[in-house]
This record gives structure tokens, sequence and C-alpha cells, in this order.
């Protein structure tokens, strides 16, 4: 599968030239960076171009890098992932798109593939990103009213508000959380000499 | 001359044939729908970034909890996600249990989804014959992993345990005498493989009853013949997999396409409509079924014939035996790290999607390195299917939303997350 992947990111580096970035084949699928100024074109090269034929987008999602690895991250804080699938030619590729800014701004593909609608609404929700062009970004997961976006790195686990019924008011009222916050495991990263790449490690930049 | 405006309905949360907690805003002009609104996320429990602070081993139960009625496909894209990215594979007989058990859970979820959208066009009977099916599925489950619903049974690197060589039995009660106890035992006598393959001997029997109540059933056929028709071109488009596509007439299984585990070495078909409407999707479900019933029987065929282990034996990632961590200083060490602290998983990301019930449910995970995920990103295969609502809905009776809720296999734990 990988030596088929490698022929296929030659094919996209031929199409796309500079809008492909930092591509690679790992653990047998195919990545790929994209400017956020190019993506509308690269996705319609991935639909259209007959060599892709990424008829079905089958998930979007918002990622936030803000503590990603041991050492501060200094790239663009947010990334937006697009899995694709090609029916026709039985193959998956991701693309993903740095973004940076506050609120983060990109182009929504809802017009080269329908099935993005909710999974935008759902990266809004989720992480703040604003995908321009999207008719009806509206929060879907969170409760009506929620204030923040729950999966960026700084929102707590235990949210900010709990909710509870108030008998003297007779209705639902938000106060502060109570849940004082606790690591049960603390989160290691460990350099395993069984993940080491033999070639870098020959290098001695292991 | 009065003013006709179009009437606004709230269709749930709390309706019956909602499957759940959807809520429904249609707006009506009489009895057809202009436009629906699906609200979703009123189950929502932040999964995925529950698992973000846990070790991997810990979110196999919350991966039960997704779909709450195909729990163990669901911890088997999660368990192929971290397998893909440690680069281990799972013992063969551990596969064949694994697949076996997909297979069940492929029944358990097509006969919960054929019972109640019956229930919900109007035929009772279905759903009290499906539920008889699915109390010996539970069984299985049982006998399994000792739970009837959530069983987190899969683990990285194989299964928590082997079949058992023995089921549990009824007992007498005040209600139940002997001679009926001994009835209901009668084929619980030997192991778990000799009660499922007593199952697969009767399940065709039973799918040709289902048939019988509904495939020529003319209301049956009023209800769900050129109902939320959906074009081949626009399923591509709208992102559907799974039973939903092949109703369309997209003949795309991943079992067949992008097979895992031991698919490749199986024999069965793809059933595939022609209409893409709610009656084909029904015969395809249906077919599936069978099919499904058919990969059963090789797999019970192959594991009487192979037995082995079904854990690695690396105890970096899976346990080990409680007997060596009595005797075993290394073994009580590995015990204790794996419990503590975990494994590490190489940084990188990998998705990982398996033919779920429902579609095609993928797990992409992202590690940078540590014990826990830096992020998982589960793709529910419902979520998308229910988005299409709207487009599947305008121009249908009111009665027709129902049906065409039934024909989308929702399922509010895998939506919401």
């Amino acid at each position: 599968m990988s030596a088929y992947y490698e022929e296929l990111l030659e094919t996209l580096q031929e199409r796309l030239g500079e809008a492909v970035v930092a591509p690679r084949v790992a653990f047998g699928e195919l990545t790929f960076e994209t400017p956020p100024a190019k993506l509308l074109d690269t996705c319609r090269v991935l639909r259209d171009d007959d060599a892709f034929a990424c008829a079905q987008l089958i998930d979007l999602c918002g990622v936030d890098y803000a503590e990603y690895g041991e050492q501060p991250w200094t790239g663009p804080r947010y990334a937006v992932v697009y899995h694709l699938l090609s029916i026709r030619h039985n193959h998956r590729i991701r693309l993903k798109c740095f973004i940076d800014g506050e609120p983060p701004r990109i182009d929504s593909v809802i017009d080269i593939w329908n099935s993005a609608n909710w999974f935008e609404r759902e990266a809004f929700d989720l992480f703040g990103i604003l995908f321009e062009g999207h008719p009806d970004l509206r929060r879907i997961l969170t409760d009506y009213g929620f204030v923040g976006h729950p999966f960026r790195k700084d929102f707590p686990l235990s949210g900010n508000v709990e909710m509870r019924y108030d008998p003297e008011r007779q209705r639902v009222v938000y106060e502060p959380v109570t849940v004082e916050p606790r690591v049960n495991q603390p989160r290691i990263i460990r350099h395993d000499n069984r993940y080491l790449d033999p070639a870098s490690e020959e290098r001695g930049d292991a | 001359m009065p003013e006709i405006r179009n009437y606004t309905v709230n269709f749930g949360p709390q309706h019956p044939a909602a499957h759940g907690v959807l809520r429904l805003v249609l707006e009506m002009d009489g009895e057809v729908v202009q436009r629906a609104d699906p609200h979703v996320g009123l189950l929502h429990r932040a999964t995925e970034k529950l698992a973000e602070y846990k070790i991997y081993n810990q979110s196999i139960p919350y991966m039960d909890r997704l779909d709450y009625v195909s729990m163990m496909v669901n911890e088997h894209a999660y368990v192929l996600a971290i397998e893909k990215l440690l680069g281990i594979e799972a013992p063969i007989r551990a596969q064949y249990i694994r697949v076996m058990f997909d297979e069940i859970t492929r029944l358990l979820n097509h006969l919960m989804w054929l019972g109640t959208h019956a229930l919900d066009v109007g035929a009772m009977t279905m759903f009290l014959y499906c539920f008889r099916e699915r109390e010996d599925l539970m069984d299985m489950y049982e006998a399994v992993s000792g739970a009837r619903m959530h069983a987190a049974y899969y683990r990285p690197g194989g299964v928590y345990r082997d079949l058992p060589d023995s089921m549990p039995k009824y007992t007498e009660t005040k209600y139940r005498d002997a001679d009926e106890v001994k009835r209901m035992n009668a084929n619980r006598e030997g192991s778990l493989l000799d009660f499922i393959w007593d199952f697969t001997e009767r399940f065709p029997g039973y799918v040709d009853e289902y048939e019988t109540l509904l495939t020529d059933n003319r209301i049956w056929k009023q209800r769900t013949v050129g109902i939320g028709v959906v074009s081949p071109e626009r399923a591509l488009q709208l992102g559907f997999t799974g039973p939903m596509l092949r109703g369309s007439g997209i003949e795309w299984d991943l079992r067949k396409k992008q097979p895992y585990e031991v698919y490749d070495r199986l024999d069965f078909q793809i059933p595939i409509g022609v209409n893409g409407d709610c009656y084909d999707r029904y015969l395809v479900r249906v077919e599936e079924m069978r099919q499904s019933n058919r990969i059963i029987r090789q797999c019970v065929e192959w594991l009487r014939k192979n037995p082995g282990p079904v854990m690695l034996e690396n105890h970096k990632i899976t346990p080990p035996k409680r007997v060596e961590m009595k005797e075993q200083m290394e073994a009580l060490i590995h015990h204790f790290k794996l419990f503590t602290e975990g494994y590490v998983l190489p940084e990188g990301e990998a998705y990982a999607a398996v033919e779920h019930p429902k579609g095609e449910f993928g797990i992409y995970l992202v590690s940078d390195g540590a014990n826990k995920p830096y992020r998982l990103k589960i793709r529910p295969p419902g979520f998308i299917h229910l988005a299409a609502m709207d487009e599947m809905a305008r121009g249908h009776m009111l009665a027709d939303v129902v049906a065409i809720i039934g024909t989308m296999d929702i399922v509010f734990g895998e939506i919401d997350r």
C-alpha cells in the first residue's frame, strides 16, 4: 500500500506543485498540508482530477496544536484535517490546513463536498474556527447559549459552569464549577526505543 | 383571503419515534415538510475530550457507549487505530474472534434497527420478534465478556480472553420448573461456539419470518417504497457510507474493498439496492443479516479447529497473566507500569476505519508520543446521515419523516458523542 501512495504523491506534486507542503507517507497513509489560500483550488483538483477522484469527504475535524509535544508549539495553532476517500481508485488522502488568528478563519468546502456542512458546524462549535462561506454556521453539539469552545486545549475538562435546579427561583441556574481539577495519570512523553527510526539512529540524531 | 403561513412543529426530543434525543424542528405547509432542521447534541458527553485525559486503554469502555447498539465494532476501530500506530497485529485467533463478534454485533444492530423501524411504521410484531433473537446474541456477549452490552472486550494486541468452554445456564425458580429449565438450557450444554453454531442454524429461518411479515406486506411497501430517495451521486456528495450508500446502488464495503483482520479469507457477498429508497435499504440490511450469519458460521468452524493465543505476549502493551505476576518480578513491574502509566504511542497520526453496521466508523488518532491521545476524532456514520435529513425529508409528509429517521438507523450515542 505504501508504494502505491508514494506514486500517488508524485502525481500530486506534479499536478498541484507548490500547494503540496510537507507531504509524507506514514503508517500506510498519505498526508500533505496546503496553505489556506490554496485550499479551495486544491480541493477542487482532488475531487475532479481523474488521478485522485476523491468524490467523498469522509471526515473533517479541527485540531488544536497549542500543547503539542514537549517543546512549546511555534507554528499556527489550529489545523483543519480533511479525510478524503476515492471510491473509484480505493484510496484515501489526508489533507491538513494550518491556520492561525483569533478567531481562526478558513474557507468552507461545503460547495465542493456537501457533507462538510455538519462537520464544519462541529469544528466551529468545538474549536471556534470560522468557515467563511458556510451558510448556516451555528453551534451543533453544545447546549443552547453555551459560552466558549470546549475542545480548545485551554478549556478545562470540567468546564466553566455547572447547572442545577434552584427550587426558590423555580428554574435552572448556572454557577461556576465546584469540581476540583485532578490528574489521575500524568501525561508522559517517553522516548521509547522501539519506535526509533533505525535510519535516523544511524545518523545519530535520534 | 386569509394569510397562509407555514407551521413549525417540534418533533422530539421525547418522541418515541425520534430514536433517542433527536429534536427536529419541522417547517410544515399543511402536512408537507418544507424544511427539517435536526437539533442534536442533547446527549453530548465530549468523549473525544475525555479521551485526551486518559491513558489509551481507559478509553475502550467509552467506545462501547458511542453507538450503544453495536458496541464491539466501535471498540474495533479504536483498537485498530492504536495497533496501526504501534505497528502490531493481533494473533490470528483473536482476529477471527473479532470478526465473529463484529458480525454478531451487526446482527444485534440490524435487529434493533428492523424492530424499531417496523414499530415506527406500524408493525408491532417485528419488534417482539427481533428482541427475541437479540436476547440470544446478548447472551453471547455476556458469556465472552461478562457484560450484555458494554463489553470492553477488544484490547490493543488481541481480545481480553479466549472464548469460554461453557455457557451460563438458567436455574430453577418459583416460576420455572425443572422441565422448563431443561428446555431453556438445551442449547447451552456445550461451549460458547456450540451455542453460536446452534443460533446460526436457526437464524436464517427467523429472517424468513421477518421477510414473510414485511417484504411483500402492502402497508410496509406503501410506507417505504419511493420514500427518502437518494441518487448515487447525491449519496456520494452527502458522504453516505454503509447500507445508506449501498441502498443507492454503489457497491462499497470496507470489508471487501479495504479488508481488515481476516475478512479477505471469508466468503460473503455485498448486497446493493437499485432505487435508493427506504425499501431498498431495508432489503440491503436484511440480506446483510443473512451474509453476517454466513460469516459467523465460517468463523465458528475455523475457531473450533484452531486453538491458539488470543493476545500478544508483548507485556509492554498487554497485561501479563495473573499467575506470572505472583511469581515473576518482571511481570509484576510490567503490570504496574501498564496500569499506572500505560504505554506510549509513537508520534504520528493514523486513521482506522471499520465497516460499522451503520456505515464507515473511523477513528482519527493524533499522538505526540505521550501515553494519552493528543487528539481523538471519531467519525460517526449516523452524524453524516442525519445531516442529510433536510434533503431527504423535504417534500414528504410528516409521517414519512418517521420512516426516514428509521431508515437512517439513528443512534444518538454516536451522533452526539
